[in-house]
């Protein structure tokens, strides 16, 4: 068991707000509370005093409950400042570092709240000593001697609210299920899309390819041409099947008009990595008219941010596909500012990598054929997750469909990224 | 008051702010004239202007630079950032104008007659959007006065003064579903005569009215069924176009500061 002394005071009788209080911990089977001190006002302007030590089995379920309570005015006996260590080499963070969620954050340095910024879950928070700023850094990015938020005290981390005037995820929950009313779900998504856009905000999709097999790449086009995408990560296959796709009319060799494998197409895939290899990659294949379309001939023409990530089982890979994890986290890190949705279409590590990195601010919208994967998402502690069990071509086919009702942005820019 | 010169959607921190939803400003310039032309010609209230900020667009919004009790002043500390370069402005007029203004303690957020509202000698306190419920304690021990904080639930009604309006010291127009069960029971047990309107006629912002004696002045949106009881009860109700305003989440309420005469005038 742990627990914490908490204080009460002013007008909490009448208010409700000690009754309230009190209620609230007995919502939580497992905590309980004891009331060590009492003092209730005579007259209508006397406030009243009441402290309570609160017990429950573990620190999470603990710190959950103060949250709550410290909204309706219970404050822990002491305002405790957050405790910091120094990171005692490159890489490494000192040993007691708090481990960040993906929740709004603040810590309590220096007589005062300091907002968290670029929250990332499973990350730590530095906190610069000159100008009190807070902000996650990756394991990999510390540096020796960075001040490193130690232990659990002077840190307060804000549930999300459900917003009401979101329509596609009050519409869902969050629940995995092949059975929703998919349509009218699209169609409250590409609504969404729309609203994001015309308020600055940006957009990524994750694809796996899966997309290409399918045959949804015409579909996937129109969305990027339509200026509803902004951030496109993917990985080694995704590029290269489209690709493949584009040149050679296959994706892993079998034809997506006819459907039918052909003996001699079954190293289509391994002709294109070579080709675009040789040629320097997708750029130059674009800029030399050997790619003319397709998904990434779109996104190079439109200017969309591509960030393709390798991964161990990879062919070639492309020129384009960065293979340093570390350097690609940070890229990927990079694209995702000012990101307000992201799209997650038949891709399982690139999703999983993207739902990561986002603060839960960010909605995120989950496609697979397999329950399995949504579900993975949502458990990875995603919030904000509507998940879609269906198939990749008719998600994005609808999705096409339902945004032609809605006008299209123009190209961002040109920027050299 | 402060003359919308300025007033724009400069950034999203209410759910009724979209930076792509712009309001016109001829016509919030004109709406706002309207306003102050009612309450001054057919209400009858004296009307002090703070001057216009080009950085501050939001600074039109009067009623959250604090709470005014006598010549004094309990001046906000606003939630966001984006609202907090309004605060010295704010401090410095009512300096210049005599009023005596009181800080909030460090850490602790308070916007003013946004979330603080007086009915029939209670002061009710609306927090969890923008002003904290341990305020209640500052502003207790400076007015001698219980203070009952109240947890507001709806975001889109994200300040007291959006779903709570004192009609006079009898009768409050509230809407139920902008408040968490223990603080609808608070109002019923201390509000002589709670009455309920409808989310049709809330999101409309009609609470967010000025009362002026037995003048109302609101944005338009009262089903007919309120009018006449508003009517019933002696008031003039006097129905503006605010909608210029209502896209950054205010009306006619939100525009206003009260400045009672005297301390106990409210």
């Amino acid at each position: 068991m742990v627990s914490e002394t908490v204080e009460v005071k002013g007008h909490i009788i009448d208010s409700l707000v000690l009754p309230k209080i009190l209620d609230t911990i007995l919502a939580v089977p497992s905590a309980r509370f004891d009331i060590e001190d009492v003092r209730i006002g005579r007259k209508k302007s006397d406030t009243s005093y009441a402290r309570l030590t609160i017990s429950a089995p573990s620190r999470s379920v603990l710190d959950k409950l103060l949250l709550k309570i410290e909204q309706m005015g219970a404050q822990p006996t002491q305002i405790r400042e957050v405790k910091l260590a120094r990171a005692p080499k490159d890489g490494v963070f000192p040993e007691r570092f708090y481990s960040t969620t993906n929740l709004p954050t603040s810590v309590y340095f220096r007589k005062a709240w300091r907002p968290v910024l670029h929250i990332e879950m499973d990350c730590a928070i530095r906190v610069e000593k000159a100008t009190g700023r807070a902000s996650t850094v990756p394991m990999s990015d510390a540096k020796k001697g960075d001040l490193i938020v130690a232990g659990q005290s002077g840190i307060r981390v804000t549930p999300l609210e459900r917003e009401r005037n979101r329509e596609v995820f009050q519409f869902m929950a969050s629940s995995v299920s092949s059975e929703k009313p998919k349509v009218r779900l699209i169609h409250a998504l590409a609504e969404e899309m729309h609203q994001i856009k015309a308020g600055g905000g940006k957009i990524l999709f994750v694809a796996g390819p899966a997309v290409v097999h399918t045959g949804a790449i015409p579909y996937f086009v129109d969305l990027v041409e339509r200026g509803y995408v902004d951030v496109l990560f993917g990985g080694n296959g995704l590029a290269t099947h489209d690709a493949e796709s584009a040149i050679l009319g296959t994706s892993l060799g079998v034809d997506l008009k006819s459907g039918k494998s052909t003996q001699s197409s079954h190293d289509h895939h391994m002709r294109i990595i070579n080709r675009m290899r040789r040629l320097g990659g997708l750029r130059q294949a674009v800029q030399k008219g050997v790619l003319k379309s397709g998904l990434m001939y779109s996104c190079m023409q439109r200017g969309v941010r591509v960030v393709l990530v390798g991964s161990v089982r990879d062919d070639g890979p492309l020129p384009d596909v960065i293979t340093d994890m570390l350097e690609a986290q940070n890229e990927m890190r990079r694209a995702l500012a000012g990101v307000e949705l992201a799209v997650m279409i038949a891709s399982t590590l690139h999703s999983i990598a993207t739902g990561n990195m986002l603060p839960a601010t960010v909605r995120t919208v989950c496609v697979d054929i397999n329950p399995a994967v949504v579900t993975k998402l949502s458990d990875r502690g995603t919030f904000q997750n509507v998940g879609l069990v269906t198939d990749s071509e008719s998600f994005l086919r609808e999705l096409a469909r339902q945004i032609r009702n809605f006008p299209s942005f123009g190209r961002r820019p040109a920027s050299k990224r | 008051m402060s003359r919308p010169e300025y007033f724009r959607v400069a950034y999203e921190i209410n759910p009724w702010m979209r930076i792509s939803h712009q309001p016109n400003l001829k016509k919030s310039a004109r709406q706002w004239q309207e306003l102050l032309k009612v309450l001054t010609r057919d209400a009858k209230v004296k009307v002090s202007l703070v001057p216009p900020v080009t950085s501050c667009p939001d600074l039109v919004f009067t009623a959250n630079a604090g709470f005014i009790s006598g010549r004094e002043i309990l001046a906000s500390r606003f939630r966001y950032a984006e609202r907090r370069k309004e605060e010295p402005h704010f401090r410095r007029w009512f300096n210049r104008q005599g009023y005596r203004v009181r800080n909030i303690p460090q850490g602790i957020f308070f916007e003013g007659e946004g979330d603080l509202l007086c009915h029939g000698g209670q002061l009710f306190l609306g927090y969890r959007f923008r002003s904290e419920s341990k305020v209640h304690r500052v502003i207790s021990a400076w007015l001698h006065e219980r203070v009952l904080p109240l947890e507001l639930v709806d975001k889109r009604f994200y300040h007291l003064d959006t779903c709570f309006l004192p009609l006079n010291a009898n009768t409050l127009l509230y809407y139920p579903g902008a408040f968490d069960a223990y603080a609808r029971r608070v109002i019923q047990s201390f509000a002589p005569n709670p009455v309920a309107v409808t989310e049709k006629e809330a999101v409309k912002f009609v609470l967010n009215g000025v009362v002026a004696g037995k003048t109302l002045v609101t944005n338009e949106g009262f089903s007919t069924k309120t009018k006449r009881m508003i009517r019933s009860q002696g008031f003039r109700l006097i129905e503006l176009d605010l909608s210029e305003f209502h896209k950054s989440g205010g009306s006619a309420k939100c525009l206003t500061l009260y400045a009672p005469a005297r301390r106990c005038d409210r």
